[in-house]
């Protein structure tokens, strides 16, 4: 099964803990907000997202099925 | 001749434009003498309409609302979710350039209406809403007046639910509906689609008022004759908001591929007093006077420049206005219209609108071009909804067809007796409630 980081930019309040964790697909915009790569991640990259999805203080971080 | 001598017992198909908004239609026109033109509306049953479904595909019907989505896919993916389904009729038409729906509404409420029964009727639904901008007061009192009528000698239908929606930009957008009948805010929300849940956590079918009145005419007329206009990939006609440079701005029906060099002249647009054309509204693409010149309005023919139809709005630029100038104005509006949910969205737009804001006037860094292509992509599929993007895809044009007016003002040139053109509604008018 393949997994993909989205992020839902309604809940997403900005506080850019996932570009400080998993900075390998995630990155902030010139406004703070978070540019999230949607390929999809591999097995090397999976316990950084994991780690980056659990930290999101608003819970707007995902991983789903590619 | 009058009304009454072009009353028949089997009206015949039009066999030319216009096909929606026919000269008769400027009077109101009962539903009695409808009927005798436009047919019967089919039975409601237990079980979707195949046929119908099939009739829609087989024209090759598009939504007409700016997202172009093949219609009878829509019925049947609503169709084929779990549940009763509704049918959501959507004459919001925030486009402030877009007249076409609200003068659909107005002048032939019967035939959206028939359409909306034949969706109904189409993919099993028993509830039909129909969703008109709160302030278009005239769309709103000639739908009242239709349904009335309707209610009196047609008890059968489906029932129709008249509601006025939020005004703003984004209130239009299928998920702001759904969020707004539900009793929430009129603005957008993620997946998922209305399609799949919508109001009442039902599947709900959304479809421009323009859709349903060439849906309903398809069933009535046939696949056939809905494509012996237009272009085998894009058949039919469709209705465009026509204003700017023209002496007779106002809404055409033009066949699918028709020339927009035609339309502008149709409209009354002098050769040589046009600048640019915005076509698609606020979302879509300027073409320079020479691009125009060529130009056909398809989807197939405008990839060429980057744009598409989007929901028929055709803006001729004046000679004296300036380019810089209204492309400013328009991001600034539309950063005026964000509903403030997606952070990428609020500030990036916010932002844009500051910097271009500071080029009209002739007082950006000479850099600011690039910063606001930067921020352009930067922004581009960040939203809930695809103001974000729209924004994106009209600057960007923006920069592109006005390179050399951006020039003169990165280099410190205003244009402070410009006149202006594209309308810009007062964002702030209404609530989201």
């Amino acid at each position: 099964m393949t997994l993909r980081l989205r992020v839902d930019p309604i809940v997403c309040d900005g506080h850019g803990v996932c570009a400080e964790l998993f900075p390998e697909r995630v990155s902030l915009d010139d406004w703070g907000y978070p540019i999230v790569d949607s390929d999809a991640i591999g097995r090397d990259l999976l316990d950084h997202a994991r780690r980056a999805v659990a930290a999101c203080p608003v819970l707007a971080l995902r991983l789903e099925r590619a | 001749m009058s009304v009454a001598e072009r009353t028949v017992e089997i009206a015949p198909a039009p066999d030319r434009l216009p096909r929606l908004l026919t000269e008769t239609a400027a009077k109101w026109v009962s539903l009695a003498e409808h009927r005798r033109r436009a047919g019967p509306i089919p039975r409601v049953g237990r079980r979707p309409r195949i046929d119908i479904i099939d009739a829609a595909g087989r024209a090759g019907l598009r939504g007409k609302g700016g997202g172009a989505f093949p219609t009878g896919q829509k019925m049947e993916a609503v169709a084929a979710g779990p549940g009763r389904p509704v049918v959501l009729v959507n004459g919001a038409e925030g486009e402030p350039a877009s007249g076409k729906d609200k003068l659909l509404l107005t002048r032939a409420p019967n035939l959206v209406l028939d359409g909306a029964q034949i969706a109904a009727a189409a993919i099993g639904a028993r509830e039909v809403i129909v969703c008109v901008d709160r302030h278009a007061n005239g769309a709103l009192a000639s739908v009242r007046r239709a349904l009335s009528e309707r209610a009196a000698a047609e008890p059968a239908s489906v029932p129709v639910r008249l509601v006025g929606v939020p005004s703003h930009y984004v209130s239009g957008e299928e998920t702001a509906l759904v969020r707004w009948l539900s009793g929430g805010d009129a603005k957008p929300t993620t997946p998922p689609k209305p399609y799949e849940r919508g109001v009442g956590g039902r599947p709900t079918l959304v479809d421009n008022v323009e859709t349903l009145a060439h849906l309903a005419q398809i069933v009535r007329w046939g696949p056939t004759w809905f494509r012996s206009v237009g272009t085998r990939s894009e058949p039919g006609s469709t209705l465009l908001t026509v204003s700017g440079a023209v002496g007779r701005p106002g809404v055409y029906e033009v066949p699918m591929g028709a020339s927009l060099a035609r339309v502008l002249q149709r409209a009354g647009a002098i050769d040589g007093e046009v600048s640019a054309v915005l076509v698609g509204g606020y979302f879509g693409t300027w073409l320079s006077a020479e691009q125009s010149a060529t130009a056909h309005l398809s989807r197939a023919d405008l990839v060429r420049f980057g744009g598409d139809l989007g929901p028929g709005v055709v803006v001729a630029l004046p000679r004296d206005a300036c380019g810089v100038v209204e492309a400013a104005r328009v991001v600034s509006w539309l950063a005026a219209s964000t509903a403030g949910q997606c952070g990428s969205c609020m500030h990036g737009l916010a932002s844009l609108a500051e910097s271009a804001g500071a080029v009209a006037r002739g007082r950006a860094r000479r850099d600011a071009a690039m910063q606001l292509l930067r921020w352009a992509e930067q922004i581009e599929g960040r939203g809930a909804c695809r103001l974000p993007d729209g924004a994106a895809r009209f600057l960007r044009s923006s920069l592109a067809t006005f390179q050399h007016e951006f020039d003169r003002h990165l280099r410190g040139a205003h244009c402070p007796e410009q006149r202006h053109v594209l309308p810009l509604p007062n964002p702030a008018r209404d609530t989201w409630r």
